[in-house]
């Protein structure tokens, strides 16, 4: 069977790349090796309750009618209704150190305040920062080469302002240990303080039902169960180097290398299919570990990323709003400096994200409360233990996280009806990301090029992130080869 | 198509694609980007539907001659001479 295009992975960039090929008049099919889509922003039914694997929040909250902001864009590329999200705003979120706090929202009224109030020296710099943020014409996922931390040190006077700042954009977004770059920093910034938070009613459920229902409707193929076990690359002439277009790639690559043309995949069970592109969401290191391994040799960097998290799930009978919390996500440090870094111990209690889906603007509140905490994790550290310990330290570890729960936002020891974890095993177990990088490699690939002919990635390791950066990376990648079909066809 | 349905035909594609946008007072000589919010991407999808509902391939150098409704008229007219108006757009 030969197809137009096939994707690896029905997460959320995958869909997004799915639904725009179909648009195209492309025939594609959608591989998916587990028997749920959603990859990293899925759902799964636990003692009778469903629970979203990695909803926290939408960001880049934007009102219907705002088209040119990201969640604007992809709604219109994707034709879906804004009102078909069903989304409900957050009330607040904070970024709590000691002693200090900073609320924002959806609007920036607040955080514009909270700086005021808490940084009273700051707020002309903060002002400034916000006038010479990188819009999103000049946002497209590359690397500036650029630190955030030395950007915003040399625009503050206050470090444990920098600290708190970066805090939350780490938490939801960094990829690499302890800074960012200044151009993922500009996008993440984008989303979490001057768009925002919300919630679609329901969690992330209807949200991919709904993708998968354009998708379909659009004459796409979803395939489930169909893990991929090879991608399959024809070595040819070495038109990488040979074109323009793809001299960046190519410098990334050491003499030797081979170059090759994608020509379809084999899957676990045997089955072969052809194909004349390939896009690819399992991430940058998991896709090459597809490939032939002549031309997985000499690529660039290609570690997995550094960071890991822990998350533990409560859900209580009373609402966190009866428990005294009625905002929607905190993010903690229990000192005046933020370290964003793998931990040396199994995961660190010291700093993290508290957070709750009951406290958003709905018509259908939730029956029970709900809190999640996360924390950074230790992979390898995780991976070290047997069976037994693993359980003890899951339990261990959820004592902690529930810990820091009520000393930065509120408490729900004692009142736990049901409780879930998951560490990084469970994280790479599902989501195949190795070492159970939710963000992916540090190195980020924002063109999506592999340097191998129609292979191109989308997804975590472009460098967007969250559900609307997810889909903006499918829709960008397929977009963009279609210009240069519609180009060379001529 | 006569030249009349050819402008239908590009409205009810941008009513597809860009369903909040108001249309009726298009201007036929003022690029549509200045009049309504378009970018790069909405002109891609606005090649796609011609494609898909026409069979009228358009490469992207010439995408600079579909800027205004007379442009549309001019580049697509010889294109959709047999072609049947297809209104698709739920205005």
């Amino acid at each position: 069977m030969r197809y137009d295009a096939l994707i690896i992975g029905a997460g959320l960039s995958g869909l997004g790349a799915g639904i725009r090929l179909a648009q195209f008049g492309k025939r594609v099919a959608i591989l998916e090796k587990h028997t749920v889509w959603g990859g990293l922003n899925s759902f799964y039914k636990l003692g009778g309750r469903l629970f979203d694997s990695g909803l926290h929040a939408l960001t880049n909250y934007a009102p219907r009618g705002e088209r040119t902001k990201p969640l604007g864009r992809i709604l219109r590329q994707l034709r879906i209704d804004h009102d078909a999200l069903e989304l409900g705003e957050q009330s607040w979120s904070a970024v709590r150190f000691p002693g200090i706090e900073l609320r924002f929202s959806n609007d920036l009224a607040l955080l514009r305040s909270e700086i005021a109030r808490a940084f009273p020296g700051e707020a002309d710099a903060f002002e400034r920062l916000l006038a010479d943020l990188p819009g999103y014409e000049l946002l497209d996922g590359s690397s500036s080469g650029r630190s955030a931390r030395a950007e915003l040190a040399g625009r503050f006077r206050e470090p444990l302002l920098v600290e708190m700042l970066l805090c939350p954009l780490c938490y939801y977004g960094g990829a690499r240990e302890h800074d960012l770059d200044w151009q993922q920093f500009a996008i993440l910034f984008r989303a979490i303080f001057l768009e925002g938070f919300a919630r679609p009613a329901g969690g992330i459920r209807p949200v991919l039902d709904l993708l998968v229902k354009r998708y379909k409707a659009e004459g796409g193929e979803l395939r489930l169960r169909a893990g991929v076990a090879r991608i399959v690359v024809e070595r040819g002439v070495d038109r990488a180097l040979d074109r323009g277009v793809d001299r960046g790639i190519a410098r990334d690559f050491d003499r030797g290398a081979a170059h090759g043309r994608v020509r379809g995949v084999v899957l676990e069970n045997g089955e072969e299919l052809d194909a004349e592109h390939v896009y690819s969401s399992a991430g940058w290191v998991e896709t090459l570990a597809l490939c032939p391994p002549e031309h997985a040799r000499g690529v660039g960097p290609v570690e997995p990323g550094p960071l890991s998290f822990f998350e533990s799930l409560t859900v209580t009978a009373e609402e966190p709003r009866a428990l005294g919390f009625d905002g929607t996500a905190v993010f903690f440090n229990d000192s005046p400096r933020f370290d964003y870094r793998s931990p040396d111990a199994l995961v660190d209690p010291h700093s993290g994200v508290i957070c709750t889906p009951n406290n958003y603007a709905t018509t259908e509140p939730l029956t029970e409360g709900l809190l999640r905490v996360t924390l950074l994790a230790n992979h390898a550290k995780w991976r070290a233990l047997d069976p037994e310990r693993y359980v003890a330290e899951k339990a261990r570890a959820a004592e902690l996280a529930l810990a820091a729960a009520a000393r930065f936002a509120f408490d729900v020891r004692g009142k736990a009806v049901f409780q879930d974890t998951f560490t990084p095993l469970t994280i790479e177990r599902f989501t195949g990301h190795a070492g159970g990088a939710v963000y992916g490699s540090a190195h980020k690939r924002p063109d999506g090029k592999t340097g191998i002919d129609g292979l191109s990635l989308v997804g975590t390791d472009q460098g967007f992130v969250g559900i609307v950066g997810a889909l903006l990376s499918g829709i960008t990648v397929v977009n963009r080869r279609a210009l240069e079909g519609a180009g060379s066809a001529s | 198509m006569t030249n009349d349905e050819i402008v239908l035909a590009i409205k009810d594609i941008i009513a597809t694609i860009a369903p909040d946008e108001e249309l009726a007072h298009l201007k036929m000589d003022v690029r549509l980007r200045e009049q309504i919010e378009l970018d790069s991407m909405d002109f891609l999808d606005i090649v796609m539907e011609l494609r898909k509902r026409y069979g009228v391939q358009v490469p992207e150098q010439d995408y600079l001659e579909l800027a205004t409704l007379d442009g549309c008229v001019k580049y697509l007219g010889p294109k959709l001479a047999d072609k049947q108006l297809k209104l698709a757009s739920r205005a």
